[in-house]
């Protein structure tokens, strides 16, 4: 027993010295990434049996500068989004380097992504087009509906021929020119295939795009392809190649949070909405969008009286755009953010003596304290001063959108307008 | 439904509404009798958070006092749990009476907090709401501290017992909230003592599927927490709990707060007006009549000229 123990340890204690740097020498950049910071080390298991980095206040600050970068300065968001998802269902989709096919992948992520998009995007549209057979198929209207979208998607689940970028964008761009002025056009292609088998020249249907002012964005799943760029710098989108089913998955769902307006192109106006009240649970009444008699439920146009059976959607009858106050409410957060919460010096608490309060503001978390037990990062809110923990700024910032601290010591900040 | 272990264990964020506008003598003359004292209402609460606990021995609450200037934790059952179990003589358990002390002790420094805040700013004395979105906050700032521990934690909920009305001007951040609740599946219950049903809590529980109720006698209150608010999430699915009535979706515009089915909604904001203006008043944009028509028009046939 001794002897098996031992040997693994022998062989460590060898490897010093100009053999070590030898072996270095051999390994991948990404290895030595690895054997140089020995991240293991920097790890330790707290009283829960959880694994908890030595130096919790520095990771902390890394993680946070990291979440600045990303969400960098306040800009104007396009919040009314229509969209069509490009989908090329050729035969380098049934190619299988991911797991069943790439296409049973791509499904999965498009699925994922519907339903995040319209979660973020509540008074937008969504549209699918496939690429199959040389021609661009569509397959849904634009419609605001998440599970028409996934409905039509799985029952469509086969791929064949070549796929043609022109034909796809032509028929997009399209539908795209019909919309309202004050929306902001948008096409996401998600592309498998290394060629594109168009009838005419790509480069006017790229041109034609950027003289819509389509935004038009890729996601490649093979590798990256000088057409694809270009329609992608040429419009302002971004273009992007997954390495993996788990990068394809975040690059996705990275088109789901509204993108910036680009100045030029957005036309402010006011759109006539109407707030439809939610039909008696027994009341009996055809609706318009399926011509079916349905029993309960569905919602009333307030213009024409038309049932409809799901918000937010346009009236079918006299074309008045039907929402529910919650989706609007849903994106105000982008306009209102919380501001960045500034990192508290330890001096500065050393400093303050008692008025330091001990626990986090939101979740009485007790807070780092200079040579205390808890270690960490403390951040306090600019507007009202309050101290939270890591946990809760990250919450805050994150899925909250609110600052508890300036929400309930509102009294002479935000009177009510009466 | 899997059963958990720990589906009938509930972390219970009770939300109590001390608001001095709204329980004090000049509200009574505003408002017309509430039906029941703040004395009642906070023993029947009491008695409620001791309830909770005798249910599940492992059941967690907090309670977060909400005012007219401040918001405030006033207990966590976590942080107080080693007081040691004994039987006094008059049959309560040692720990029992403690706690409403201690409930009771804090809850007076809050009022008396709450009421030198409202002195300090004698211009403020108009404000009659309590800061809901303040206490909502923070009870979902606690929870998600529960959700970070390993498993297995406890169900949270958060019980929201209202009386003030709704404030408009925390429309967005209570709006905020709800959605947070929604994305993590914390149930809101709200037990609305007021005079008014509050359009912000139906929001929030069905929108989170939670209970909404309004006491038709308000001085039953412990029955009805008792009966309805203390059941567990795993419970829920068995009993006939008060069904949801009709919940008012309708926006109310940003320029006079009136209620409207049909209005004008700005495309860079969205924010709501009840007829059209040239200028966006929250964000400054600047519409054209003309954009307003071609929109309308959008799916008719363009008209022979």
């Amino acid at each position: 027993m001794m002897d098996v123990d031992e040997r693994p340890l022998r062989l460590d204690v060898d490897d010093d010295g100009a053999e070590e740097d030898e072996a270095m020498a051999d390994r991948g950049a990404f290895e030595r990434h690895y054997a140089d910071e020995r991240s293991w080390e920097e790890l330790q298991e707290d009283e829960s049996g959880m694994l908890r980095p030595l130096d919790v206040a520095q990771q902390q600050r890394q993680h946070r500068k990291r979440m600045a970068a990303m969400a960098g300065p306040h800009i104007q968001r396009g919040i009314i989004r229509y969209v069509y998802v490009l989908l090329d269902f050729s035969r380098a989709a049934a190619e299988m380097d991911l797991r069943p096919s790439r296409m049973g992948i791509v499904a999965d992520c498009v699925e994922a992504f519907v339903r995040e998009f319209f979660d973020q995007n509540p008074l937008s549209h969504l549209g699918i087009i496939l690429l199959r057979n040389g021609i661009a198929h569509r397959l849904t209207d634009l419609s605001g509906s998440p599970e028409t979208h996934i409905k039509a998607l799985r029952s469509n689940m086969e791929c064949a021929g070549d796929a043609s970028i022109q034909n796809a964008l032509d028929l997009a761009r399209g539908y795209l020119t019909q919309i309202p002025s004050y929306g902001h056009r948008e096409i996401m292609l998600v592309f498998s295939a290394l060629s594109t088998i168009d009838p005419g020249d790509i480069l006017e249907a790229v041109q034609k795009c950027k003289e819509a002012n389509i935004r038009c964005s890729v996601v490649g799943l093979s590798a990256e392809i000088y057409i694809c760029k270009l329609l992608c710098d040429q419009t302002g989108g971004i273009y992007s190649v997954a390495t993996n089913e788990a990068h394809l998955k975040e690059l996705i769902m990275e088109h789901a949070p509204p993108p910036p307006v680009q100045a030029e192109i957005s036309v402010a106006s006011l759109v006539r909405m109407g707030f439809p009240q939610r039909g008696a649970e027994d009341a009996v009444a055809l609706c318009a969008c399926h011509r079916e008699v349905k029993i309960g439920g569905g919602y009333t146009c307030p213009r024409c009286k038309a049932r409809v059976c799901e918000l937010p959607t346009q009236c079918h009858i006299c074309g008045l755009t039907l929402v529910s106050s919650p989706h609007l409410a849903r994106s105000y957060h982008h306009l209102f953010p919380v501001p960045p919460f500034e990192e508290v010096a330890n001096m500065a608490v050393a400093n303050g003596r008692q008025s330091i309060s001990k626990n986090c503001y939101g979740c009485l978390q007790e807070l780092p304290t200079p040579g205390g037990k808890v270690k960490g990062v403390r951040l306090a809110c600019p507007r009202c001063r309050q101290h939270f923990c890591f946990d809760c700024d990250n919450y805050i910032h994150e899925s909250l959108h609110n600052c508890p601290g300036c929400e309930s010591t509102s009294i002479s900040s935000s009177q009510p307008s009466q | 439904m899997a059963r958990n272990p720990t589906d009938d264990v509930s972390q219970v964020v009770l939300l109590l509404d001390v608001n001095p506008f709204f329980w004090g003598a000049d509200a009574e003359r505003l408002n017309g009798s509430v039906g029941i004292t703040f004395d009642q209402y906070f023993q029947h609460a009491l008695m409620f958070l001791n309830g909770i606990l005798l249910l599940n021995h492992t059941n967690k609450i907090v309670v977060i006092a909400t005012g007219s200037s401040t918001c405030g934790f006033l207990y966590d059952s976590t942080a107080t749990e080693n007081i040691s179990e004994s039987i006094t003589s008059k049959g309560k358990t040692k720990s029992q009476e403690s706690r409403s002390e201690l409930i009771t002790q804090s809850m007076q420094e809050f009022v008396s907090k709450e009421e030198e805040a409202v002195k300090a700013n004698p211009d403020s004395s108009k404000v009659q709401y309590s800061n809901f979105s303040g206490s909502l906050a923070m009870a979902l700032c606690y929870i998600q501290r529960v959700l970070r521990e390993p498993l297995p934690h406890p169900q949270p909920r958060i019980l929201c017992l209202q009386g003030s009305p709704d404030a408009p001007y925390q429309y967005i951040s209570v709006m905020n909230s709800i959605f947070s609740a929604q994305r993590n599946g914390i149930p809101i219950d709200a037990c609305v003592i007021g005079n008014q049903h509050s359009a912000f809590l139906q929001q929030a529980s069905h929108i989170t599927g939670g209970i909404y109720m309004k006491p038709p006698q308000p001085d039953g209150l412990f029955e009805y927490l008792m009966m309805i608010f203390a059941t567990d999430l795993f419970s829920r699915q068995f009993l006939q709990l008060p069904r949801p009535v009709g919940v008012d979706f309708r926006a109310s515009c940003f320029c006079h707060k009136k209620t409207i089915d049909m209005g004008y909604v700005c495309s860079v904001c969205l924010s709501i007006f009840c007829k059209h203006h040239q200028t966006c008043s929250t964000c400054g944009a600047t519409f054209s009549k003309s954009n307003l028509t071609a929109i309308t028009g959008m799916k008719r046939k363009a008209p022979p000229s």
